[in-house]
Formats: C-alpha cells, structure tokens, sequence
C-alpha cells in the first residue's frame, strides 16, 4: 500500500467516524425524545470519535515515517563486517547507498562482496516488514481508536468540553510552530557553524581578508588549502547595499513626499499600486535584467566614457537592487508621514511656510525615526537579497570598494557552496551554515533596531 | 515697513517658491523614475521574450524511403517505432543538398534541423504507416541557431552560431519559401531540455503546482489556526508575547536561511528525498507562514465585536463564536492574504537552490515525490545557459511567470471586492 491510498483510507475513516458519531448520538437520543435531550449536539460526539480516530493513528505514522529511515539504516550497518567500522561517514554513506541499490534490486548482488550478504537480507526483511506492517498498524489504531469514542458516546457525556479543549490545544500548538521554525533555524545554522569552528579558528573567520573555500576533495590535490575569510564577502555586500540605498531611499523617499503630499487623489490611486508592482515582481527577474541589460548597459557606458568596468559590476547589481527595494522604502514612509498629526502642518502653514519648507523642516523632522526605522528594514533587506546577486554580481572574493568591480556577497556565497554535491563533514560546505548564522544575526539585529527606533516614535503622538 | 525690507522679502519669496518648485519636481522626477523603471523592466523582458512564442519550421520533401528506415508499410508497430527515422531526416538534407559531399560538411548540414525533426518524423509515421515508400512535404523544426538566424541574424544582427556554409544553406532555403515560423507549442508541452528548440517550461510549471499545493495545504490550515489562537484565545502573557515576536520576526528572516534550514532538517535530518516538490513545498510553507498569520489576524480583527457579543449573548461557546461567525466572515481577507503569501512562493528561488530543486530534470513531474524543478528556477537554469536562444526562452519563462503572478493577484483583489464586507 503507498503513501497516497494510506491517506485516502485515512480521510475515508475520518468521513466515517464524524457520520458515526453523529449517527449514534442521534441514535441513543430518539429514545429519550430528540437530541434536546443529549448534553452535547451531536456534530459534537463526530468531532470526538474523529479525535479518537485521527490523532493516535497519525501520532504512530508521523513517529514511523520519521524514524524508520535511521532505524533501519542502524540495524543494517550494525550487521556490516568488522572492517568497515574503520570507514569514513561518507564512505559509509556510499556503502549504505549500494546495499539499498541492491536490496531493492537496482544493482546486482555481484557488485558486493558475500560479506555483505547479512546486511542485505536483513534491509530487505526489514523494509518488507515497515512496507507491509506500517499502514496495517496505522489504520487498526485509527479504527480501533473509532470504535472506542462510539462505544463511549452516551447522552449524559457532555463531550462539548474535551472537544473544545482539544480544538484549543490544536490551536495552541499551531502558533507555536512559528517559535519551532525559529528554534529550527537557529539549531540548525548554529550546530553546523559549531562544527565549522571546530576546524576552522573563529577569528580567522571574522577577520580574515582571503576568501577562497576551495578545499581540495583528495588530500593531495593542488591549492588544498582553504581561506575562510569573511571580510571581502562583508565588504561586498555592504557595497553593493550602501549602492542599492542610494537608488532606494531617495527615489522611495521623494515617491512617497510626493504621493501623500502632492499628488491629487487619483494620481496617487493610480500610481501608488503601479510602484507596487514592482515589490511583488521575483527577485529571479530582476536579476536576469540586472545580467542581461543592465551590466552590459553600464559596461558600455563606462567604455563610453573610457572606465573599465567589469561585467559583473557591483553598480548594476546594486542599482536593480535598489529599484527593487524603492516600493519598500516609499510605503514605509508613507505610513510614518501619514502619521504626522495634522496639527503639525497647520502650524507650520499658519506661520507663513511654503510646502516644500514644511515637509522638509517639520514632516520630515518629525518622521525620521520611522524613516530610519524603514531605511534599516530595507538595509536587511538588501543584506538577505540572494537571487539578483547570484545572478548579477560575481563570485570571486575581491576586497574593493570600487563599484565597477566585481564584488561577491555572503548570500552568494551560501548558494556556490551549497549548491552541487554536499558532504556534511567538509569546511567547506559547514562553512555555508557559518554564513548563513553570520546573516541570520545580522538581519534580525537590524530588524531589532528598526523595531525599537519605530516604536519609539510612535510613542511621541499617541 | 521700509521699502528695502519689502524688497528683502520679495526677493526672498521669489527663492522660497523657486526651491518649492524644484522640491515638486524632485518628486516628479522620483515618482517618474519608479515608473520608468517598471516600464522598462516590462519592455525588456516583453521584447527579448516574445519571439520565444514562434519557432522556426524548414519544409522539406520527405521520402518515407523504407531502405533508410528498415521497415515496410506493413511492418507492426513496435517496428516502426524502432526505425531509423534519425537517419531518415539526414537522407532527406542530403537528397535536398546534394552538393554537400564531405562526412564533415554533411555533419554541418545534418545540425540545420533539430534532432527532435525524428520523432516528429516517427509519430507521423505511427499515426499512418501508409506513409512509409511515400513522398510528403513536411515542415520539420528547425535547430535553435537557424532558429536565431532566421528571426533576427537575417537583419545583420550577430545571434548564433551559424557557419557561413550553414547560411548559405539557410539562405538557399528561405529564398524557396521553405522557411517560416509557427507557434511554438513546445514551449507549454514540453519539459527541460539541453536542446533550446524543444525545451519547454511545462514540467517547470507542473513542479511550481505540485510545490504551491503543498505550501498552500500546510501554511494556510496551521496559519489561519495560529491566528485564530493569537487573536481570539490566546491570554495576555509572556508566552503569548514571544509567539508573536518571534512571528513578526520571521516575516523578516532572508528566504536563503529558509533554505538552509530546509537542507539541515527536512533533507538531511528527516531524509525527505532531495528536488521533490513536497520538500520545497515544505520550506515554502515555513516562509508563507508568518504572511498568512499576519493577514488572517488582520482580517480576524476587522470582525466587527458587535457579532461575537451577539452570538456570544445567545448561548453560543467561545469556539461555536469562532468557528459558526468570525472564521466565515473573515475568511475571504484570509484567503486574500494566503493568495498573496502564495504569489510570494511562487516567485522565490535561493532558498529552493538549497535544497537541490536545481537538478536537470526532463520528464514532468507527476505527483509531489517526483524530482522537479519550478518555474523560477527553471528561469535561472536556463539564464545560465550560453545559447542566444536560451535568452529567448528566458524572457519568455519569465512572462509565463509574471501572468501567473498577475492571475493571482488579481485574484486576490477580485476576492477581496466580491467578498469582503465592510462593516
């Protein structure tokens, strides 16, 4: 029985028992003259046998299905022959993979040695046994589980209140899986950065100025050192967001002025949505226009005018970006600009200001820690940006300021390092995670930061 | 007031509503630009992309010549599918050139069609073996680069690799009225291919459905529960309290994390099977999540208090308030919310990179454990790509891509109009 017909009979007894426990409670109130006589509606004893069903039973699959995996894989290597306890992990791991290939027949049994004959049996035996043993324990638990909570349904058993406590028990733990997701990140990035400080020193990792994880495969392959210094990734992404804000924040600044000081209420209704549009176009598109159109762009312009400019510049990289981000920036101004209480520009006209005058010496004062709060969003933002810097900026370390260079950043730097072949035991695939733990703190710092600052204005006119 | 000070402030004034004009038009200038750029990212994409949607066709004079082949009319049918139809195109360009002699020359010449040019050659003669010893004019599809050349290399433009031999050759046959362009129907029907000219986006866009389904299945359910919890019955305290921040923070968390968090714990502590639509559904529905939550408890809060006191004062229990009142009333501003969230998904790529959704795969996926790849991976696989007509087929992966956005969207926007009432 596969997975998909597994669920099918699964939602079946669902069905089955909700009618079950409708159909019984109705049952035992006819009797006692309708279901005004019953301590619950009977929708109410369906949803219970529906617990009784569903819950234990997917406990048992979700438990099976996660840890059936290492389970077998731990009895079959327990019964590998003594020499193979000397194996790496990822040779271990190749080996596992031929004694799967050939326990479900893809390989020939050949291609192993006899000794291997114990482990292959068994892994066969034992995926025959989950296979055939799985959905027959998972459906009698879900029907045993039925036959209880309608045997249990009585006219006296006020069932609403163990249903509504599991209603809200579900809840419960359903917004908790936003703090899981949390603490899987954060396991997840700190547990492999831990085992990449474990070979490479923390402090050549934060302040080493080389770059270059190619770590040879073989020990004695050329260039097997690997450089795991942080600094030019650092150095590049804060360029190329320092030149994303200089598109961003003035254009999304002046937008935002314009729209809810100026334009008329039509102008605005169109335009507003139209800057929009550019907030919900895939970042994957912005970097193809960055690759394709932009980069050439600017190289030709720059032979124009007789710079040298590398195809994959850091400006044409940081110039899409901020476009991307401009609709960012110019609605988070919107909302602390349309914050600023009305008293504030009535005062301001009334002593003789012009428009211009007031926006700039009153509304803005007033605004700028929202701005500053909306400015360090969009810094994160741009930090966290991957797709428009994979494809249009480079992936060679270069420690430069110059925006015409080809500069890398952090975010491409995970996806070159994880993309491809993995082993979990190199530095170099680790040293992805350290990178990612690295981005992770950066970008909720500054999510901190933006929060505090915003809050804190909000408190001045509330 | 003295005439002096009187000039002062005229002077003055007349700087003040100079600056006031140029603050205006700065703002102009801004509005303007972010138009500009929306209208140039369009058009950018639109022109290079559009040729995608025709293709290139050479007619040619087939002889079904059953030497070539190896069967006769009334051979079965496994044997006609296993004839030498590949060769059969060839004896066709060299029956047609017969002045390409050379082995080298004629290895050129055979790269003016695309290999798909022999399966369209066997399904034709599957469909009527009656064909085979007969003589048919057939418009076979033409390779990439001939492709190129004909839609723009013609006007001098420099596309493709096309030798100068193959030009004349392709020269030879335009002039006889030989070449045209169709619709490119491969482009919807077909999967991924290293051959531009057959490669199409369809097993792109089964894997971005199979992928939104499970992003949709999981992060709508435990989103719209979640806020339900948090806005109907969750008590005021630090639990609560650091649910929601952590929430408010996920919403910022780079999608890159999502996808080394789907690497670390799906993949490589679960063993889920790595490029398969559920995994990258999974790591989608984590980032959806705190969108969802957001807007559902948006919407939750427009329910105005009126109707929960109302149904609360006729007997009604927390739960029958919930589920009987505020859910349905609130359930298009959630809908509206998830579809945006989904909208989102589908357009993401780095944390899908991750998890190894960048796999070449060519055979549409048909269920959510096949490997498969999504359109806007698809779309940067194929950016990758060194072949001109790959370019193409980009920009026209990506429109297929915004119109989907855009479907959605509107959608999202439909329903909020149609349904959502304002209290």
């Amino acid at each position: 029985m596969n997975a998909s017909t597994l669920v099918l009979v699964l939602i079946a007894i669902t069905v089955a028992s909700y009618y079950g426990g409708v159909m019984r409670s109705q049952a035992l109130a006819r009797p006692l003259g309708g279901i005004k006589h019953l301590s619950a509606l009977p929708s109410y004893y369906g949803f219970m046998a529906v617990t009784w069903a569903v819950i234990p039973a997917l406990i048992l699959l979700l438990v099976w299905t996660i840890y059936e995996a290492s389970v077998i894989s731990n009895m079959v290597i327990a019964l590998l022959p003594s020499e193979t306890a000397s194996l790496s992990e990822g040779e271990l791991g190749l080996l596992y993979s031929r004694i799967a290939n050939v326990a479900s027949g893809i390989m020939q049994w050949d291609t192993l040695g006899e000794a291997y004959r114990p482990a292959v049996e068994r892994m066969i035996e034992l995926q025959t046994f989950t296979a055939r043993y799985k959905p027959i324990l998972v459906i009698s638990l879900a029907v045993v589980g039925a036959l209880i909570a309608l045997k249990m349904v009585s006219a006296q058993w006020n069932v609403r209140y163990p249903v509504e406590r599991i209603f809200n028990i579900l809840l419960f733990l359903c917004s908790g899986i936003a703090v899981l997701i949390t603490v899987g990140i954060v396991f997840s990035v700190v547990f492999e950065s831990l085992r990449f400080f474990g070979e490479i020193s923390f402090f050549d990792f934060v302040f080493g100025t080389q770059w270059s994880p190619q770590i040879a495969i073989r020990a004695d392959q050329v260039g097997a050192s690997g450089a795991f210094g942080v600094i030019p990734l650092l150095v590049g992404t804060m360029l190329i967001s320092i030149i994303a804000m200089f598109v961003a924040v003035p254009v999304g600044l002046m937008s935002a002025i314009y729209l809810s000081e100026y334009a008329s209420v039509q102008v605005r209704n169109i335009v507003k949505p139209l800057l929009e549009i550019l907030a919900g176009i895939p970042t994957i598109v912005y970097g193809f226009f960055a690759a394709i159109t932009v980069a050439p762009a600017i190289r030709a312009a720059g032979e124009g005018v007789g710079l040298e400019v590398a195809s994959e510049s850091a400006l044409a990289a940081g110039l899409v970006m901020g476009v991307m981000i401009i609709p960012f920036v110019s609605s988070l101004s919107d909302d602390v600009i349309n914050a600023v209480p009305n008293s504030l520009r009535d005062g301001s006209y009334g002593l003789g200001a012009t428009q211009s005058e007031t926006i700039r010496k009153v509304i803005i004062p007033a605004a700028l820690p929202g701005i500053v709060g909306g400015v360090l969003l969009a810094v994160s933002r741009a930090i966290g940006e991957t797709m428009i810097v994979v494809m249009a900026a480079g992936s060679m370390a270069n420690l430069t300021v110059n925006p015409l260079e080809a500069v890398t950043t952090v975010t491409v730097q995970i996806v070159t390092l994880l993309v491809g072949d993995q082993e979990f035991d190199n530095a170099k695939t680790l040293a992805a995670f350290a990178l990612g733990l690295m981005l992770f703190v950066i970008t909720l710092g500054l999510n901190f930061i933006a929060l505090y600052v915003v809050k804190k204005y909000r408190e001045q006119y509330d | 007031m003295t005439d002096s000070v009187r000039k002062t402030v005229r002077d003055n004034l007349k700087k003040r509503y100079r600056a006031e004009r140029y603050f205006r038009w700065f703002g102009v200038i801004s509005v303007g630009f972010g138009l500009l750029c929306l209208v140039a990212l369009f058009g950018d994409i639109f022109s290079k992309g559009i040729g995608a949607f025709r293709q290139t066709a050479v007619e040619l004079e087939v002889f079904f010549d059953p030497d070539v082949l190896g069967v006769s009319a009334s051979a079965e049918e496994a044997k006609i599918r296993t004839a030498n139809f590949d060769g059969l195109y060839k004896a066709v360009l060299r029956e047609r050139f017969p002045e390409v002699t050379t082995r080298g020359d004629r290895r050129v010449l055979y790269r003016l069609l695309s290999t798909e040019a022999a399966f369209d050659l066997q399904a034709l003669s599957m469909a009527n073996p009656d064909l085979i010893g007969q003589t048919r004019k057939i418009w076979l599809l033409a390779d990439d680069d001939v492709d190129m050349y004909f839609k723009y290399g013609r006007s001098g433009e420099q596309v493709g690799r096309l030798s100068e031999a193959q030009q004349a050759w392709a020269e030879q046959l335009i002039a006889q009225g030989a070449v045209k362009t169709r619709f490119n129907t491969g482009l919807f029907t077909n999967g991924d291919s290293r051959d531009p000219e057959i490669a199409g986006v369809k097993g792109a866009v089964l894997g971005s459905l199979f992928t939104l389904m499970v992003t949709f299945l999981i992060s709508f359910p435990v989103g719209v529960a979640a806020a339900i919890y948090l806005e109907e019955f969750a008590p005021k305290n630090k639990l609560t309290d650091f649910i929601e921040v952590n929430i408010n923070n996920l919403a910022a968390v780079p999608s890159i994390i999502f996808g080394l968090l789907g690497l670390a714990v799906f993949i490589n502590y679960f063993g889920v099977p790595r490029s398969v639509p559920l995994v990258g559904g999974l790591v989608l529905s984590l980032m959806t999540l705190p969108t969802v939550i957001i807007s559902s408890r948006a919407s939750i809060t427009a329910v105005p208090p009126s109707i929960r006191e109302a149904a609360l004062g006729i007997g009604a229990s927390k739960v029958q308030v919930v589920l009987h009142h505020v859910l349905p009333l609130a359930m298009p501003g959630m809908l509206t919310g998830a579809i945006i969230g989904m909208a989102r998904a589908l357009g993401e790529t780095a944390p899908l990179l991750m998890i190894g959704m960048v796999a070449f795969i060519i055979d549409p996926p048909s269920g959510v454990l096949d490997p498969a790849t999504v359109l806007p991976v698809q779309i940067y696989l194929w950016a990758d790509s060194a072949e001109r007509a790959f370019t193409e087929r980009t920009s026209a992966a990506i429109m297929v891509l915004l119109v989907f956005l855009i479907v959605m969207n509107g959608l999202a926007v439909w329903l909020r109009s149609r349904l959502e009432t304002r209290w």
